[in-house]
């Protein structure tokens, strides 16, 4: 008897757990157009942050490196106030800031707070591999009669950026997932759209379980990508 | 003899480190065509002149003249001066994400601003000049050191310097790849080249140096003929020098 109890509540229980599955991937496709768009949103905001981001590293490792007091002192600041601050507490500043003076959207405010930051971490790895090559490439191209832009260009950059993509693919990661902190100067990009599903439902958990998917399939990818250009890469090595 | 013209001209060149002294006074005149070797113990500052020589280091005080042309580091393009003296160094330093040929065009085709068909041309001519000719599109990580040392000294001549310089060419080398090395050397000092070698190969100094200068505690101690050398050093250091390693 108390058996039969037990097995029919297992078994409520078990059939309950399939069909709050069902339920969830009923969800997830249900709410397919609304994610892919935020999706959408948030390849664009990555892309475009990480593109400024990696000229803005590009530059400040370079006046890390300049040997010019003043050039390396900027560096050093810039550094040190991203380091020190939090990204959601830039990218509020960014967007009330820059509002005082041009009247930037809440994208480009986003765009330009993840920029910022990712800068800083992409100028300490691209410093790093920068200083990483032998200064025997140094010689080499000051004996050739290479002068220093030049030697940069075509010696030093090229085998730095190599040494580098292992660093900058993780920071590609790492300022993908951070572009959800964007969603509190109310864009509807990923996690955006899973906040406000959640509320409108009354259902975070189940959104917040699938923005994750999202997260993970697209980061994924990116890793795919990352190691596909560095085997590339090794090749010619 | 006389009518040769001096190449290098160096009168009392002094260079430190910090504190340490490591080039004492030191005069030396290179004459076209002539092979200088500069033998001595690690430490007695013959890497050190070399890289003067290219300012690769630069001297604390007295002249360096190239070609009958004082340079002061200060007033000259080093870089105008560095195409006319190439280098070769222990480690080779090829770029390793250029192709062989690609290591012998780089500085022709963007330092002197040869058009790159012109460029090609006489790489390929000074990679069959030192045996690689079938290395073109070969990555140098792919090559062994005296291939690498040989696709060196071609990235160097093809900026049709007057003067050589070798630090050390074939110290890290394995034994049975020194050979080719020197031989490329050799060929070149027979073409005129004027070169100046540091180096612990006495048998090459012996058979292809016009002179031998012997360095020690950052002065020269002896200087001549290396045959004569060899056969009677007149300051004692050089005898010791002479009997450690032979």
């Amino acid at each position: 008897m108390c058996a039969n109890i037990l097995r029919a509540f297992t078994f409520h229980k078990e059939l309950s757990s399939l069909l709050a599955i069902i339920d969830f991937f009923k969800t997830f496709f249900s709410s397919s157009d609304l994610f892919l768009q935020g999706l959408w949103l948030t390849v664009q905001l990555t892309a475009a942050s990480l593109i400024i981001a990696f000229f803005i590293g590009l530059l400040f490792a370079l006046f890390k490196i300049s040997n010019i007091k003043i050039l390396d002192g900027i560096a050093d600041v810039y550094i040190w106030v991203v380091r020190g601050t939090p990204l959601i507490v830039q990218i509020f500043v960014l967007f009330y800031g820059l509002y005082e003076i041009v009247e930037l959207n809440a994208f480009w405010a986003g765009t330009a707070g993840l920029a910022f930051h990712n800068g800083a971490y992409i100028a300490e790895i691209i410093r790093g591999s920068i200083q990483s090559i032998d200064k025997g490439q140094h010689e080499a191209g000051r004996s050739l009669g290479m002068k220093r832009g030049l030697m940069m260009r075509r010696i030093v950059l090229p085998q730095a950026f190599r040494r580098a993509i292992p660093s900058l693919g993780n920071q590609f990661i790492i300022g993908l997932k951070d572009s959800s902190l964007v969603s509190f100067i109310g864009m509807q990009e990923l996690f955006g759209v899973s906040n406000t599903q959640g509320s409108n439902n009354y259902d975070f958990l189940t959104y917040y379980l699938i923005v994750a998917i999202y997260y993970l399939v697209i980061v994924l990818i990116l890793t795919l990508i990352v190691r596909k250009v560095e085997r590339k890469l090794a090749e010619s090595d | 003899m006389s009518e040769k013209q001096d190449m290098i001209r160096i009168e009392k060149l002094n260079k430190f480190f910090g504190d340490l002294h490591v080039l004492k006074d030191i005069d030396i005149t290179v004459k076209e065509s002539d092979v200088v070797v500069l033998v001595g113990a690690s430490g007695s500052g013959k890497s050190t002149l070399l890289r003067c020589l290219n300012f690769l280091e630069l001297k604390n005080s007295g002249t360096i003249t190239i070609e009958g042309e004082q340079i002061e580091p200060q007033t000259h393009d080093l870089n105008k001066v560095r195409e006319r003296v190439g280098m070769v160094f222990q480690h080779f330093n090829l770029f390793p994400h250029k192709s062989v040929l690609e290591n012998v065009i780089e500085a022709p085709i963007h330092v002197k601003g040869i058009n790159k068909a012109q460029a090609v041309k006489e790489g390929k001519e000074l990679l069959d000049k030192v045996g690689l000719g079938d290395k073109y599109d070969v990555y140098p990580s792919k090559l062994s050191g005296g291939q690498k040392q040989r696709v060196a000294i071609a990235r160097s001549l093809a900026m049709k310097p007057d003067i050589m310089l070798f630090d050390e060419p074939t110290s890290a080398l394995d034994p049975e790849l020194v050979g080719e090395v020197l031989a490329t050397m050799k060929q070149l000092a027979e073409e005129g080249m004027t070169m100046v070698v540091v180096t612990h190969e006495m048998g090459f100094a012996r058979e292809v140096g016009d002179w031998l200068v012997y360095m020690h505690e950052g002065r020269i101690v002896e200087r001549g003929n290396p045959g004569e050398v060899f056969e009677n050093p007149k300051e004692k250091r050089t005898q010791e020098f002479l009997k450690s390693i032979l």
